[in-house]
């Protein structure tokens, strides 16, 4: 499979280092690994979700009871969560540290993703969703450090967008 | 189906209320917060003044983070069927220290008309519970019935979904004198004030 393991390391690596204790998923192509290391790793609690927005209640939660979490999604993910991140996570001030795969961007060849590619970044400053992208390994420590930072100040819900440059080996 | 007098949401809260003291509750919107308010509002009471479904998904976020503390999620029968994966779930991690209560009146209440549910034309959520995984579920329709079945989840230290069948009907009025944010910083702080006292 050519989603590449070493930089899920990373980006998981970047998670752990800023104290992300729960992570809550809806497994998709791109984060195979990631769910995998989540997985095997005794100090994280990892959700498997039945659909993404159940994940904005869960960090929700976990936020308020004093744990740092992480969202791990497909952008279609993001599609599906939109009222919880708005009526929960922005009514009530909560910040959260979305990890959302950018599907159907260039490159993709699945015609079934190319139309949330196409709404993901605009729909992200619609809601006013600060959002970064991941494209190198180089910068993921800094940007995940520093998307965490900003949540936690500005209670509010960021996202970092997982591109193919990153996530995919051809 | 219930018959003879239907219970009040209202009373079967106050069954419940003098447990809920020493627990962490999660509210929905709109009737069920009003009537858990006018009881006597706690600094361990969230109302989730919004985000239909997710109250469940909010306790199971807290019980998951705090096992030492015990949830209650105050859910109905409009907001599970909003977010019905969330039972699965639930089901999957099952936590000991949550509790699922159901208040089912088969209807959309609060919106000022009576809109019949998909549980007044036969759905079960006790049955739905169940057959997603939850441990324990069970359904009652009588004050004492709820009391005692409350008081056996608190015990039973097992993930349970209680479904409780009450009236269509809600309070006179909907007042909750305490802000969204004041309450959630409230709740906040009760969730983490053993972290605060050591630090």
């Amino acid at each position: 499979m050519p989603v590449s393991e070493t930089n899920s390391q990373i980006i998981y690596t970047a998670l752990k280092d800023c104290g992300v204790r729960l992570i809550s998923v809806l497994p998709e192509t791109w984060l195979v690994h990631l769910v995998t290391l989540a997985e095997a790793d005794a100090d994280a609690t990892l959700v498997r979700l039945a659909k993404e927005e159940e994940g904005i209640g869960i960090s929700a939660g976990a936020h308020l009871a004093g744990i740092s979490s992480a969202m791990l999604m497909q952008n279609h993910g993001l599609l599906a969560s939109l009222n919880g991140i708005v009526s929960l996570a922005q009514l009530y001030r909560i910040p959260l540290l979305m990890l959302i795969s950018l599907r159907g961007g260039f490159g993709e060849e699945h015609p079934w993703q190319t139309e949330g590619g196409m709404v993901t970044e605009a729909l992200l400053e619609t809601l006013r969703v600060p959002f970064e992208r991941l494209q190198a390994p180089g910068h993921v420590a800094q940007r995940v450090r520093e998307a965490q930072t900003l949540a936690n100040a500005a209670l509010r819900p960021v996202a970092l967008l997982l591109c193919r440059e990153l996530m995919w080996e051809d | 189906m219930t018959q003879g007098k239907v219970m009040l949401r209202s009373e079967a809260l106050e069954a419940m209320y003098p447990n809920l003291a020493s627990c962490a509750v999660v509210t929905i919107m709109g009737a069920t917060a009003s009537e858990l308010y006018a009881l006597g509002h706690r600094p361990n009471f969230f109302y989730l003044e919004h985000a239909m479904g997710l109250a469940s998904s909010m306790g199971l976020g807290i019980a998951l983070s705090r096992p030492e503390e015990t949830v209650v999620v105050l859910d109905g029968d409009g907001s599970i069927l909003m977010n019905l994966g969330s039972l699965t779930t639930m089901a999957r991690y099952r936590p000991s220290n949550l509790i699922h209560v159901v208040f089912d009146n088969e209807a959309l209440l609060s919106v000022g008309r009576t809109f019949t549910t998909a549980t007044g034309t036969g759905s079960s959520i006790a049955a739905m519970a169940e057959a997603a995984g939850v441990p324990r579920s069970t359904t009652v329709d009588t004050v004492e019935g709820c009391r005692q079945a409350f008081q056996e989840a608190l015990a039973a230290r097992e993930l349970t979904t209680l479904v409780v069948k009450v009236a269509a009907q809600g309070p006179a009025n909907y007042h909750i004198d305490v802000h969204m944010l004041e309450n959630r910083f409230e709740f906040q702080r009760y969730l983490t004030r053993d972290r605060l006292k050591a630090g």
